[in-house]
């Protein structure tokens, strides 16, 4: 893997064709629910690239060090004190947006995606391609993210980044917001929409039917 | 009593885990494909929700609090900084002790749903019970009954996107929404339906 190491695919293959979200079904958690604007998803993506790369990081450098047995432990001590810090970084410098988020950046932690990096590939690789591996899959994640945030926000409220693109109504506008869009259920619905664009773009990523057996199994957490 | 069955109701109910605060998302989606394994998953779910919580909530008000150390001459200190790295300890570590009692005790429920729980040390659900528990400061007796209602709720959620899953396992759906896209709009449908609990509470 070292000499053959390539850079640029290890970066951009989790962007689209291989993205943590919508083909790996890692880290859903955090991806629906922060998403009801953009600056709060962006700080969210932020937040998880900066927990991801360092974490890959550091267990690629200890990695001939950590017993198998206690590996997972050692995994999950060393991300919740990255998260921890993270957190109170946010508190300190940006307290409302931190407020909004509640508990879920403290919920980077038990992200799959985190811990599914660590597990496959930043445990049998040296420092530089885990770390580019983990951000390049932090960098999918925080674009499924940037699309959601944003379609819920500009719709939702006619907003982007605070900015009023659509005129609202009650403020002599033209545009009726989509409350709908606030709420739980459109997260899921625009998830599937996209899960489905990708899939129809990229026809190789379409599951098989249920009735034959599929080709590959889908990874759980 | 009531306030507890409210509270019972309202956190399986309307704050339902994984379809109204997406918490536990991920287990939620890669294991409702059968109805047996979901059961299986929502009970280990229940019960290590029921424990934990309370757990930590001891954990929490006598060692993490600000000013818990108040006995000892020491009332300004405030651990609770740390309460993310000792949550995650005790999740870890009666994870492993219900693994261990379940296969010693009770070969049977360990062989039914005793793959799943090295799992639950990870699930969002979990985690997200205990860090609630302290962001609303719930007393012991509602932190227990917040952990079960939880479950009991992701429980629910997951059953019924199995039940309807299996259904859907012989349609005819465009190839790029079988799977995985199909699931999330099913999933977003019973968060509608799930919604309407909000109104209960509101009325009360």
């Amino acid at each position: 893997m070292a000499e053959h190491f390539n850079f640029w695919s290890t970066l951009t293959e989790p962007l689209v064709r291989q993205n943590p979200v919508t083909l790996q079904i890692l880290g859903l958690c955090s991806a629906l629910a922060v998403t009801t604007s953009l600056p709060t998803a962006l700080t969210m993506a932020a937040a998880l690239t900066t927990v991801v790369t360092l974490s890959a990081g550091l267990i690629s450098v200890i990695r001939k060090h950590i017993p198998d047995t206690i590996r997972l432990i050692v995994q999950i001590v060393i991300i919740a004190s990255l998260v921890i810090v993270i957190d109170q970084i946010l508190q300190a410098y940006l307290p409302d947006i931190s407020r909004s988020l509640s508990v879920f950046v403290a919920l980077i932690t038990t992200n799959c995606l985190v811990m599914g990096r660590t597990e496959a590939f930043s445990r049998h690789n040296p420092p530089l391609p885990a770390m580019v591996d983990a951000f390049g899959n932090g960098l999918g994640y925080s674009l499924v993210l940037i699309v959601i945030g944003a379609v819920r926000e500009l719709f939702g409220k006619g907003e982007l980044m605070g900015h009023t693109v659509l005129p609202l109504v009650e403020n002599g506008g033209w545009y009726t917001p989509l409350s709908l869009m606030l709420l739980a259920p459109s997260a899921f619905f625009l998830l599937g929409m996209l899960v489905w664009a990708i899939r129809t773009v990229l026809p190789e990523q379409a599951e098989a039917l249920d009735t034959v057996p599929p080709p590959r199994g889908e990874p759980a957490e | 009593m009531s306030g507890l069955w409210d509270l019972f109701i309202y956190s399986a109910l309307v704050q339902n885990m994984p379809l109204t605060l997406f918490l536990g998302l991920c287990t939620f989606l890669a294991l409702s494909k059968k109805t047996e394994s979901a059961l299986g998953l929502g009970i280990a779910i229940t019960g290590v929700m029921g424990v934990t919580v309370p757990l930590n909530q001891l954990l929490y008000t006598y060692v993490l609090a600000p000013g818990a150390w108040a006995w000892a001459g020491m009332p300004e200190l405030d651990l609770s900084y740390l309460d993310l790295i000792a949550f995650i300890g005790v999740i870890a570590a009666t994870v492993q002790l219900l693994e261990m009692l379940l296969d010693r005790f009770f070969p049977a429920i360990y062989a039914a749903f005793g793959v799943f729980l090295p799992l639950l040390t990870v699930q969002c659900a979990i985690l997200a019970g205990s860090l609630f528990m302290v962001e609303r400061s719930y007393t012991l007796a509602e932190s227990a009954v917040y952990g079960l209602g939880g479950g009991a709720g992701f429980a629910l959620a997951v059953t019924m996107l199995s039940a309807v899953r299996s259904r859907l396992s012989y349609a005819d759906l465009p190839a790029g929404l079988r799977g995985l896209g199909i699931t999330f709009i099913l999933a977003g449908l019973m968060s509608l339906g799930f919604s309407s609990f909000a109104q209960m509470a509101a009325s009360q």
